[in-house]
């Protein structure tokens, strides 16, 4: 953190936890009885509720999306660039929510909760959640919150498919849906990569079964190198090309196999960290959470049929070096949303990042998100 | 109002799902969701008229119909295409016209006639390709690839079998030409036409 807040900056922000207490009934069948879901809110809502902006996170993220929590804090929130006065979410106009979604571990309940039933963590016995689950329990905070309709339902990857999950679920609620860098659902690609993330921290010794706390320890290892391996989709080869290229840690091999290049000192510091602030099985949740994403499933795999419901205006935009959610993939769902009428806005923006592109202000991305999401507050008197 | 827009308003009835081939900042299918109640989108590659168009609140899709073609778009899924200034600019514009009738009942197409006396004179004279306001381009640098008059246009649609229902003539600042009604392949700077397949029996 600087000595002072940038103007941009939504400034210090703290989160708040809402208490649920009514059942919440879940995809799988299971219920969780009481529930939290943790908090932070942006700019002011408007007199009739009108500017409210719902902002969803991808697998590693969580409430903090902007501003930060202390002068101290060395980094502001994970989507500070978009979010804040004058960004293309503008908080001078919108009033900005963004949750730690169910299952996460940064405060709402999840696997590292206490399960009322035993009075221990949950651990493994946490119900895998699904996206619809995750837009249930959001809508659920929005009547908490008052907010009878989103003006814009926003995220990026596994956030963007809450966007599109929100328009099937509850078309009367959101005016508009922005999905970036997302998919309608994951590839056999995709999913393999999510199967060695998950094999990695299942296969570590110290995972215990998934009840790890018990043990007093973490599967610290495993969940490294599920990291590592996650990370290295999130990147494009060109960008870790031109920020490592082959350059080494020193002058020379040295014929072993400790880290020499400079890529696998950043993987291994990447995951290293990762591993001290992540819990396995939330990470084995959230990566199930995207396998199961397929909202065209119910309707024979049309996800046009699935879109008939939809009332909202979409934007969907994809990154030209993104392989891990490829543009075609954007242009899957654009294709359905034609099909069927909906309304809807497309561009694939050139950006040398790879899928991390869409937590990176380009100029182009900056300037068509500011176009629409400008629109988005005209509409609304914001 | 620019006489092309009032022209090409007429022919689009209301609620028309419309398709606009190269719908630049948004003005034609911004004007037809107001005064037409249409919906539809436009394609576009021009990086700020896509930026445009999401702010004004026409859906756009950045696509380019040369390299990408129109496969994601279903048979007969518009009432009207449209393609305004754009045709001259793809490069297989033979191609396109299947498509726009593949898509929609009808297509509306306008272009530069190349035949304008103004151009003809100036080749004539200078020995230069010619410019003009509504080519405002060098022979090297021009977007216009596939520069044609209304006759070359005339019988290419003959011999695809497409039916001319209406051709109206402007000049270049799209305003109603009187002359150019006399001798518009001489007189006549942009045309629109409304183009159907030879068997359709839409009116």
């Amino acid at each position: 953190m600087p000595d002072s807040l940038p103007v941009d900056s939504v400034g210090v922000v703290t989160p708040q936890t809402y208490h649920f207490e009514t059942p919440i009934e879940l995809a799988c069948g299971q219920a969780l009885e009481r529930y939290d879901l943790v908090v932070e809110t942006y700019g002011e809502l408007n007199g009739d509720r009108s500017n409210a902006v719902l902002i969803c996170h991808a697998l590693s993220g969580h409430h903090h999306a902007a501003g930060y929590h202390s002068m101290e804090d060395r980094k502001p929130g994970w989507w500070d660039t978009c979010i804040g006065p004058g960004k293309p979410v503008d908080t001078n106009r919108f009033f900005v929510v963004c949750l730690n979604n169910l299952g996460g571990c940064h405060g709402s309940t999840g696997p590292n909760s206490i399960n009322p039933a035993t009075g221990k963590l949950y651990g493994p016995d946490f119900p895998v959640i699904t996206v619809g689950d995750w837009v249930k329990s959001q809508a659920l905070l929005a009547d908490r919150m008052g907010i009878e309709c989103w003006a814009a339902v926003v995220g990026g990857s596994l956030g963007g498919m809450q966007a599109l999950q929100w328009s099937l679920d509850y078309p009367d609620r959101l005016n508009h849906s922005v999905a970036v860098a997302s998919s309608p659902r994951l590839t056999a690609q995709n999913i393999a990569f999510n199967e060695v993330a998950r094999q990695a921290i299942t296969t570590d010794r110290e995972f215990h079964d998934g009840r790890y706390y018990d043990f007093d320890t973490v599967p610290r290892r495993g969940l490294m190198l599920a990291r590592m391996v996650g990370h290295i989709t999130y990147l494009s080869d060109a960008s870790m090309g031109e920020k490592f290229g082959r350059e080494l840690r020193d002058q020379a091999y040295k014929f072993g196999y400790g880290a020499e290049f400079q890529v696998e000192s950043y993987l291994r510091y990447q995951g290293e960290r990762f591993s001290e602030s992540f819990d396995a099985n939330t990470y084995l949740l959230m990566t199930r959470t995207l396998d199961y994403f397929d909202p065209a499933y119910e309707c024979g795999g049309d996800l046009s049929k699935a879109l008939a419901k939809a009332r909202c205006e979409f934007l969907v935009l994809s990154f030209s070096t993104d392989w891990r959610f490829t543009p075609a993939r954007s242009e899957e769902m654009v294709n359905a949303m034609i099909a069927t009428r909906r309304k809807v806005s497309y561009a694939e923006i050139d950006a040398p990042w790879g899928h991390d592109a869409f937590l990176i202000p380009t100029p182009r991305y900056t300037a068509i998100f500011a176009a629409y999401m400008d629109r988005v507050a005209r509409e609304v008197g914001a | 109002m620019r006489a092309d827009l009032e022209i090409i308003q007429q022919w689009v009835k209301p609620g028309h799902h419309v398709l606009d081939l190269g719908c630049g900042d948004g003005t034609l299918l911004n004007f037809l969701q107001q005064e037409r109640n249409a919906s539809g989108f436009g394609l576009e590659i021009n990086q700020e008229h896509i930026t445009t168009c999401m702010n004004r609140g026409v859906s756009v899709i950045e696509q380019n119909l040369d390299t990408q073609g129109l496969d994601n778009f279903e048979d007969n899924s518009f009432d009207v295409v449209l393609m305004t200034q754009a045709l001259q600019a793809v490069r297989r514009p033979d191609k396109v016209l299947d498509e726009m009738l593949r898509l929609g009942g009808e297509g509306i197409v306008t272009f530069p006639n190349f035949a304008h006396w103004r151009l003809r004179w100036g080749l004539a004279l200078s020995g230069y390709m010619p410019e003009s306001k509504s080519l405002p381009y060098k022979w090297y640098n021009t977007p216009n690839i596939r520069l044609c008059t209304f006759k070359d246009f005339e019988a290419l649609c003959r011999q695809k079998n497409i039916r001319i229902k209406s051709r109206r003539v402007v000049d270049g600042q799209h305003q109603n030409s009187w002359l150019a009604r006399f001798w518009p392949n001489l007189l006549g700077e942009i045309a629109i036409y409304r183009i159907t397949r030879e068997n359709s029996n839409d009116q």
